[in-house]
């Protein structure tokens, strides 16, 4: 009988206890923790997301789009790695794209977005992207979605203190990790110290066209140039950069780059270098480098070899270069939306720094220095020093903001994003990531105005998250409410490659400027093909042109006679629909390159050697219509020095 | 006994959490219910582009002779089927068109009731592929003169002149869109009997 009293006590706290949990549940759905994260981050069928993210693709080399809250994955950029799909680097048209001083390079290491601004305030207009192992830089048109220009970046190995804008895109920037001899030449490993050097380039970006140009390089003693950031507001006109092994070890760095106690932040007043410059100041150098550019009207890129660059040494320029000491090799680099606090994390520091940017004009007008390296002033550490956050994790990495004073701080080693309080420098919250994560994102949480809704957590290492894929699992994001006081974490999704950083947009900042086919009466290609009654086949020695028509759903002309075994056939394929979503694609048998898929307006070029006698088909790629299955034709190929006459006919006409 | 009054009460919290659970997944499934019953019966037909060409529907809607076929396809729900990729050849009668009909014929078919009968009769009007009075023309000179449309009949094309006629009803133009051909004609193409 007791038991039983006591069994129905125990049956009454239980029944109490499920009130309570739906009570919770209750308030749950009203936006406090956990419950209805589903409904949070789920965007119904036919609806848009509100932001989009560009999310770098890390050693894949490209750069995707997503949709934020959704993670719904839209399209993957192909920047500086080949791609199958979209015929980029294949294509005749976009081979270009790829050429460096190092001739054609097919893959690349794609590291930091960063979309233009004005007024430090996202503009929408284009996203620049670094190229880490064969340095060069990116510019991504967000009207086409498509890479319309790459420069390669001289001196320089590495490229990963990029590619930051400053608050009107008057530059992108691009810094060496990996210090180099400048001019490269032959010369002993072991004699790194006092010869190498941190090239630090600033490319001046064209307000309307958004061409870049390469303006300066800052020769910089030689140091790792690890991350980088812009001033924002009231430091705009500074840029400032992680350093770490100022050691200058040249060997096994995990112990010989981790002697000092302090690296820098370099602190570069890139106003007073620009007058610098354009009073006539710096030295112009031999230097090779490409540039390439994709024109939208003529759908082709065209690159160009430059042979010099203006260089500029940090002793010519007095009073614009210094060094703010920051503790244990900082890698992040990061300044607050007001543009006071300069956040230096160091990776092997138990803590964060900040330093202020006021203190630091103020030891500069003082001239409180505690020394010099290379003849640039090294600043005192308590005279910069803002405060710092203390212990809030381990392996702090980047630091984003919210706009509402918050900064948020990721934390490699212990796999954690931590939310701080600039000023009082207090932890207010902390959240696991899953796992081992690298940089996040705030859209605009880099800039002057942040919209602090969602940050997005890029993880390196997933393991058990997903099902398993072999060996080879993928890496993720992971995305957070940072609407509350605390951080809730709604949805994480799969990302393609390494998910390196990103940089995040409302969607109607960029949405209404998509582009929805190319106008036929623009197209300038050179072997465009305007009207079906235009194409023909030419022959120019043992090379054939093809100046060939696309339409729902039918290749004008569909059936090629009098091609030669030997021949190298060029097919210039004009996409003539005026529609928007109708691509069609092309591919013949053993072509030895990717099909084109070919966007309304646009006309592109395949190369297809005629190795064989016989009659060979092509073929529409992309499911285009009703009739797709019907949009093919062929090629005969006669011996070589057959009298088949050249001739073409769609409908034997 | 006491392992009775034991389950009971166990019963009873389960109970009350399956309660707190069903009334949960309701309030999601009607929220969820909320949004996806939205869908419009207009399909690709609700795509805002101005930008593009002008599809087959748009160019039917800008016509002041074709009033009384955009008010059929759009009593009969088949907007859809004229924005789509295609490609599609679609004959329109024009209103005079129509109006050869036997009085109230329209009226009729254009009842809720009659909904079936007349996307039949519109549908007739459609064929796959693009045909133009040139393509048409053509496909008499290669003895392929007969039109197979999207109700599986087959069309007679014939050329009197400088005129082509199909069903007996005269292409008086050829408008190129986006998706497809729009051929006027001055008759509303009926089964032969």
């Amino acid at each position: 009988m007791k038991l039983t009293k006591y069994l129905f006590a125990a049956a009454l706290a239980g029944a109490a206890l499920s009130f309570t949990s739906c009570d919770s549940s209750k308030k749950e759905s009203k936006g406090a923790l956990g419950g209805n994260l589903a409904e949070r981050s789920f965007v119904a069928p036919g609806e848009h997301d509100e932001f989009y993210a560009f999310v770098s693709g890390g050693f894949s080399g490209q750069l995707s789009v997503y949709g934020l809250p959704s993670g719904r994955l839209f399209k993957v950029i192909p920047v500086f790695s080949v791609d199958g799909e979209k015929a980029y680097g294949f294509n005749e048209e976009t081979k270009a794209m790829l050429n460096t001083s190092y001739g054609f390079v097919p893959w690349g290491d794609s590291h930091h977005p960063d979309i233009s601004q004005t007024d430090g305030v996202l503009d929408g207009r284009w996203v620049f992207i670094n190229e880490n192992n064969t340095p060069r830089i990116a510019r991504i048109s967000l009207e086409t979605f498509e890479t319309v220009e790459i420069i390669e970046i001289p001196n320089t190995a590495g490229n990963h203190s990029s590619a930051y804008v400053t608050d009107n895109t008057e530059y992108v920037i691009a810094g060496t990790r990996f210090s180099v001899p400048v001019p490269q030449r032959d010369m002993p490993i072991n004699e790194y110290k006092g010869n190498f050097k941190g090239a630090l380039s600033f490319l001046k970006v064209d307000p309307e066209s958004g061409e870049m140009d390469l303006s300066f390089q800052i020769m910089m003693p030689g140091f790792d140039y690890d991350k980088a950031h812009p001033g924002r507001g009231k430091s705009h006109g500074w840029f400032f950069y992680t350093t770490y092994n100022t050691e200058e070890a040249h060997t096994l760095l995990e112990v010989n780059a981790s002697q000092n106690d302090k690296d820098f932040i370099a602190a570069i007043n890139w106003k007073k270098i620009e007058e610098y410059v354009a009073n006539g100041g710096g030295k112009m150098m031999p230097a090779k480098y490409a540039h390439n550019i994709y024109s939208d009207e003529t759908h082709t890129a065209t690159s160009t070899m430059k042979t010099e660059v203006l260089t500029v040494e940090p002793k010519d320029v007095p009073g614009a270069i210094y060094f703010l000491p920051t503790p244990k090799s900082p890698h992040g680099c990061d300044v607050d939306p007001s543009g006071e606090y300069i956040v230096g994390s160091g990776k092997l520091s138990a803590n964060v720094t900040v330093h202020s940017f006021t203190k630091m004009l103020d030891a500069i007008e003082n001239e409180k220095f505690a020394g010099e390296a290379y003849g640039i002033p090294i600043l005192n550490f308590e005279d910069v020093l803002a405060g710092t956050v203390v212990q809030p994790g381990l392996g702090p990495l980047h630091t984003e903001f919210d706009g509402k004073g918050n900064a948020y701080t990721t934390f490699f080693i212990s796999s954690e994003v931590v939310k701080w309080k600039l000023g009082t420098w207090e932890v207010i919250d902390r959240k696991p990531t899953y796992y081992s994560v690298g940089h996040l994102m705030i859209p605009g949480g880099n800039s002057r105005k942040p919209f602090g809704k969602y940050l997005v957590a890029m993880n390196k290492i997933t393991k058990d998250r997903y099902l398993p894929t072999g060996p080879e699992v993928t890496q993720s994001a992971q995305l957070y409410d940072i609407t509350g006081d605390k951080m809730e974490l709604l949805l994480d999704f799969p990302t393609v490659g390494e998910p390196h950083y990103a940089a995040g947009i409302p969607a109607d900042l960029v949405a209404p400027n998509s582009k929805k086919y190319f106008k036929l009466e623009d197209n300038k290609h050179p072997y465009a093909t305007l009207n079906e009654k235009d194409v023909k086949v030419v022959r120019d020695g043992n090379t054939v042109h093809v100046y060939m028509t696309m339409i729902r759903s039918h290749f004008a002309p569909d059936n090629i006679e009098g091609i030669q075994e030997g021949d190298k056939v060029y097919f210039h394929v004009t996409n003539l629909e005026q529609d928007y979503d109708v691509p069609h694609g092309i591919s013949m048998i053993g072509a030895n390159t990717s099909e084109l898929l070919i966007m309304p307006g646009q006309t592109e070029t395949f190369v297809w050697n005629a190795n064989n006698q016989g009659v060979w088909p092509f073929y529409c790629t992309d499911f285009c219509s009703a009739l797709h299955q019907e949009m093919q034709g062929y090629v005969r190929v006669s011996p070589k020095g057959s009298d088949v006459p050249l001739k073409w006919s769609l409908d034997d006409e | 006994m006491k392992t009775t009054i034991y389950s009971l009460f166990v019963a009873g919290a389960l109970i009350i959490f399956s309660a707190c659970t069903s009334s949960e997944t309701q309030e999601g499934g009607t929220e969820s219910s909320n949004v996806t019953t939205d869908n419009t019966p207009l399909g690709q037909a609700s795509v805002v582009d101005s930008e593009s060409d002008p599809n087959i529907l748009q160019v039917a809607i800008g016509s002041p002779d074709h009033t009384t076929l955009v008010a059929a396809v759009q009593a009969a729900h088949i907007e859809h089927i004229l924005v789509n990729a295609g490609p599609l050849t679609v004959f329109a009668p024009t209103n005079a068109a129509f109006d050869k009909l036997p009085e109230g014929t329209v009226e009729t078919l254009l009842k809720p009731e009659n909904v079936g009968d007349l996307t039949k009769i519109l549908t007739r009007h459609a064929a796959p592929g693009s045909y133009n009075i040139e393509a048409l023309k053509k496909e008499v000179r290669k003895g392929r003169n007969k039109l197979y449309m999207a109700t599986d009949d087959y069309f007679e094309i014939t050329v009197e002149g400088d005129d082509v006629y199909v069903n007996g009803a005269k292409v008086l133009a050829s408008i190129q869109t986006s998706n497809g051909i729009v051929n006027v004609v001055d008759e509303v193409l009926l089964p032969k009997e």
